[in-house]
């Protein structure tokens, strides 16, 4: 709960309604851009609210493009409750969810990858996810796009031109060989893009991980140490952490959610089975695999079968109780993303962060530039343009007419366009909208 | 004396809606101020082209006269894109300028429904908003129920040769003097548009030893699907390609502000597709020369039209420019270059029948709806006509969609956009240009012509007997299987194609990029016209393609179906952006579909309006 409540109405009666429970100067008459100090009262008590500061944006000047008025009052919930509920009986109602950002893009305020933009500033985590929804909002990525998006056209427009005058021999020909060249360095940026786009997911979502290992090899522990906090119950006997347990660690401005499986074995106990399952089947869905062993116990098959199962997922191996005499033969793990510790050992928890970032190039990410794609719908719609490249090329191949081979050059054009919501659609926008929080 | 149908004008467009609607037995006035020049060609000696060709195809198939007289007047005929894919395949013919026009007042004459008058139109009689008729320049009124304006280049003409401008139409006619200001005066929106044409040399002043010789095909084409080939391969007239050189550039440069253009001259505002010999040199600047082609104009005398090289230059220097160019040292012009400016009417002040939004029964066609060429010119005279004569029918209009007809596209683009410069069709207009192709026009339109009753049973069974046989070939070829034998993939082998293992359908063999109709033709017995065999080719080997476009189409028809209210009212639609209110006001569109394609419309726009009617139905 903050100090400060802020209740903001839009619309074109926003003022008149904020106005008539308002004691101060009449907001009416007041300039656009200012502040107003006065207080909320009850006009059917005369009763005095709050304190408050009441900022005026007249239209077009405003998110919305729409007669804003916020009231800053004092925070607390039967405050601020008390005058949101004044502001609903003076004529105003309750927005939908995302419907001030709605209004922005209805009213050509912001495009659809602002708008996009915006919500992801709303959940942003972090100082970076911030910075990279903000990107976002002023445009960098919009511009990426237009860049592809004309690249395209121009292709296009040559293959038109060629068409319609063909007995110019003056103009350049679109052939096979430079459509070719064009095609793979459009192809080059999406994937940049694409590939550039998982850093950001990263940023924006995190890393996900998972923590897997026999019972009792100290799983809880290590994720208890790395979050700080008593997440797991952590004891000597075998199997105590039963579901999943999950912690948050903040590696140097990137989020890792990881998750504590229950011991991976074969088991009997119907509780732990399905824990076990489960684990099993995180491995699939997650950024990391942490696999912890016990430097004091031999390997076993049902080791050997997991570090097969993780072989193709971005992993690391805790050689976890180092202090404890070595009986685990590490020549049988070929990997090179071993981590040496013991969970009472702050050091080797260390080395895990490094490797952690070294694995996801961390350090990287901090230098970059964020205008990459930061949503589910964004990404889909590049990995479709992605296909349809690929359609493209095997035209080339199969040397399909170019003027044919045009018709996916639109394909992708128009796609590009749907990214940046220059297309219409119609169920694309309540989605979107819908998606959002109450107000901004 | 009255009619059912007035056509004001005996261009292009003036023909085909005077044949439509007197071939659909209504009582027709065909009124020009010069019966000698009927269906003339005031510009360059050919028809088709990109797009254009496509067109002449689309009027045949849809019972309109334009290819057919075509046909009997071919110099030259080419099939252009020969080397590209099939959809953008098109015609183009060098047309002796005086036979065709020849033949087509013969045909006009021979329709009982139609009357051809001599006069210049004034004024319209107006009742209401209604019109009811015209009035000559003696003051005679004629009525009728529908008048049908094809005025062409004639409102207001100047021609403009240098720093002089003459009122005057094409080749000494006169123009017409106060029909565009009586159309102003009803509230009609007038904008000013200028066009020019090249000189015609003379052609025993012509060395053509320094020219290359570009010649016809060696295949026989017509543009009518039912029209023989009357012409002879080797007595087609050749066509002639030449270079600008430094010299006509450094002239022109020097010079240019004595041309009526870059003096100032001009109010009109020319097309940026056909630039004049000036407009070249000055915006492509680093281009050290450009293409021109000499083209016969007849048969029967001796001009040779310098496409390429419009200019508007006073005579002296075209004089002088003509003596620059490779061939030409010594020619002798016959006709010098002209700009033409004249009145048209915005065409977003027509709708989708062309009939104009501001008088019922009034239609118009052609130039005066802002376009150029004559294709574009009959194309909308040819659906002027139709939709006049099914109005009086009580019968729908037939507003061609733009997935049907490049004739459609035109029309749309016409009233959903507008135009400020004369317009002319290009392929890169029509989005799903793979569906509108030359080939398949009769299968796209005739039905159409069927049922508006200008093709015949005749003609039109033989469309049915065309389109069945060609579905059935395609599925049969589906199920018809050739095996692995050594025969086989000895036959794919010497075609390099690659061996089979398993038996593969027809259909899926002709899906190889190196296996074409006439493989199949020898591995097995077919007996279809090469029409048919061409259909089936395009439909198996593009049909990923043709489906995909197809699924477009599919979305844009959805919005298509969103009808807006004609007495919508835009200022109760909020948050509307004030361009979008503007131009929804202004065009008036009849579907969301419309709407999407009007620039400074916005998707978010598009959304407001969504919701703007979700609102009201829930009323």
């Amino acid at each position: 709960m903050g100090a400060i409540s802020i209740i903001r109405i839009s619309g074109d009666e926003a003022i008149e309604i904020v106005n008539k429970i308002f004691k101060g100067k009449d907001l009416t008459k007041v300039d656009t851009h200012t502040i107003n100090y006065g207080y909320i009262y009850n006009p059917y008590d005369k009763k005095i609210v709050d304190e408050v500061l009441v900022m005026i944006m007249k239209k077009p000047r405003s998110f919305t493009m729409e007669d804003i008025v916020e009231i800053n009052c004092h925070g607390g919930i039967s405050t601020t409750n008390k005058i949101l509920e004044l502001v609903l009986t003076s004529g105003a109602r309750l927005s939908e969810p995302g419907e001030f950002t709605k209004r922005a893009f209805l009213n050509g305020r912001i495009d659809l990858i602002k708008a996009e933009a915006i919500m992801d500033l709303i959940n942003a985590k972090t100082e970076m996810s911030r910075k990279l929804a903000f990107n976002q909002i002023e445009g960098k990525l919009s511009t990426l796009i237009r860049n592809l998006k004309k690249e395209i056209l121009g292709i296009m427009a040559n293959v038109e031109v060629n068409i319609d005058y063909p007995e110019y021999e003056d103009i350049e020909k679109i052939t096979y060989e430079n459509l070719k060249i064009k095609i793979e360095e459009i192809k080059k940026n999406m994937k940049k893009m694409l590939e550039e786009t998982e850093n950001s997911r990263i940023i924006k979502e995190g890393i996900k991980a998972v923590i897997i290992g026999k019972p009792n090899v100290g799983k809880s522990s290590i994720l208890n140490k790395l979050t700080d906090e008593e997440k797991a119950i952590v004891t000597d006997i075998p199997g105590t952490t039963r579901d999943v347990v999950e912690g948050t660690v903040n590696l140097d401005g990137i989020i890792i959610n990881i998750k504590d499986t229950a011991g991976i074995r074969e088991t009997k106990d119907i509780i732990e089975k399905i824990g076990v399952e489960r684990s099993k089947k995180l491995i699939n869905e997650v950024d990391l695999v942490i696999m912890v062993l016990n430097n004091n116990e031999e390997l076993t098959e049902e080791d050997m079968e997991l570090l097969d199962k993780i072989k193709n997922i971005t992993h690391i191996i805790v050689i976890n109780k180092v202090d404890l005499e070595n009986k685990l033969d590490k020549e049988k793990i070929s990997n090179s993303n071993i981590v040496m510790c013991n969970t009472i050992n702050i050091d080797g928890l260390d080395f895990l962060k490094q490797k952690i970032k070294e694995l996801f190039n961390l350090n990287k990410i901090d230098k970059q530039d964020f205008n990459y794609l930061s949503n589910a719908r964004q990404i889909s719609l590049l990995k479709e343009a992605i296909v349809v490249i690929s359609d493209i090329e095997e035209a080339i191949a199969t040397k399909i007419p170019i003027d044919i081979i045009e018709t996916d050059l639109r394909k992708i054009w128009l796609i590009l366009s749907d990214i940046l919501g220059e297309i219409y659609q119609e169920d694309l926008i309540n989605e979107i909208f819908s998606q959002f929080c109450l107000g901004k | 004396m009255s009619y059912e149908i007035i056509v004001v004008g005996g261009g292009h467009a003036g023909c085909e809606a005077a044949l439509a609607s007197a071939r659909k037995k209504h009582k027709t006035l065909l009124i020009t101020s010069n019966i000698n020049n009927i269906s003339n060609m005031p510009c360059n000696p050919s028809l088709g082209g990109p797009a254009k060709g496509i067109v002449v195809r689309e009027i045949d198939a849809l019972g309109g006269e334009m290819g057919r007289n075509a046909d009997k007047a071919i110099l030259q005929m080419k099939m252009l894109n020969m080397a590209k894919g099939p959809a953008v395949r098109a015609l183009r013919a060098q047309i002796d300028k005086v036979v065709y026009p020849k033949i087509m007042l013969e045909t006009l004459k021979k329709e009982k429904k139609l009357h051809i008058l001599e006069g210049m139109v004034e004024d319209l009689i107006i009742d209401e908003n209604v019109v009811k008729g015209i009035i000559l320049e003696d003051g005679t009124k004629i009525k009728s129920n529908i008048v049908i304006l094809t005025t062409g280049t004639y409102m207001k003409a100047n021609i403009l040769i240098g720093s002089t401008k003459k009122r005057s139409g094409p080749n000494e006619e006169r123009a017409s003097l106060n029909l565009s200001d009586n159309l102003r005066k009803i509230g009609f929106e007038i904008q000013r548009l200028k066009t020019g044409t090249p000189p015609r040399i003379e052609k025993s002043s012509i060395d053509f030893s320094k020219m290359r010789e570009e010649k016809g095909d060696s295949i026989l084409y017509t543009f009518s699907h039912d029209m023989k080939p009357i012409y002879k391969i080797k007595e087609q007239k050749p066509c002639y390609l030449i270079h600008t050189t430094k010299n006509t550039h450094e002239l022109i440069k020097n010079n240019l502000e004595k041309s009526s253009m870059y003096g100032g001259y001009v109010e009109g505002i020319g097309p940026r597709y056909c630039p004049s010999i000036e407009d070249k040199i000055t915006r492509f600047s680093d281009k050290e020369s450009h293409q021109l082609f000499l083209e016969p104009e007849s048969i029967y005398y001796d001009d040779i039209y310098l496409q390429g090289f419009s200019t508007s230059m006073p005579i002296e220097m075209q004089e002088e420019m003509i003596h620059t160019l490779p061939g030409l040292e010594k020619a002798k012009i016959k006709k010098y270059a002209y700009a033409i400016e004249y009145d048209a009417i915005n065409p977003i002040q027509i709708k989708s029948n062309l009939e104009t939004k501001l008088i019922n029964n009034l239609y118009t066609a052609g130039q005066i709806n802002g376009t150029s060429g004559y294709e574009e010119a009959a194309a909308q005279g040819l659906m002027a006509g139709i939709n006049a004569s099914l109005s009086i029918e009580g019968r729908e209009p037939l507003v061609l969609k733009r997935s049907e007809a490049y004739i459609g596209v035109l029309i749309d683009d016409l009233v959903t956009k507008g135009t400020k410069e004369p317009y002319r069709l290009l392929t890169s207009r029509a989005e799903f240009r793979l569906l509108l192709r030359n080939d398949n026009a009769d299968l796209r339109l005739r039905e159409y012509g069927y049922n508006i009753g200008l093709i015949n049973k005749h003609k039109y069974n033989r469309l049915i007997r065309k389109k069945k046989e060609i579905d059935n070939y395609i599925n049969y070829f589906r199920t018809d299987k050739i095996n692995p034998t050594k025969e086989n993939n000895e036959f794919l082998r010497e075609n390099n194609s690659a061996e089979i293992k398993d038996g593969i359908s027809i259909y899926n063999l002709l899906k190889r990029p190196e296996i074409t109709i006439n493989h199949i033709k020898k591995i097995r017995k077919i007996t279809l016209s090469k029409e048919i065999l061409e259909q089936i080719e395009i439909n198996i080997k593009y049909e990923g393609y043709i489906s995909k476009v197809y699924k477009e189409v599919g979305q844009l028809i959805k919005y298509e179906k969103l009808i807006i209210p004609s007495n919508i009212n835009y200022d109760n639609v909020h948050n509307l952006a004030s361009e979008a209110k503007q131009k929804l006001k202004e065009i008036n569109p009849t579907s969301l579909g419309q709407a999407m394609r009007i620039s400074g419309v916005n998707p978010s726009d598009i959304a407001i309006l969504m919701i703007y009617f979700k609102k009201e139905e829930a009323k």
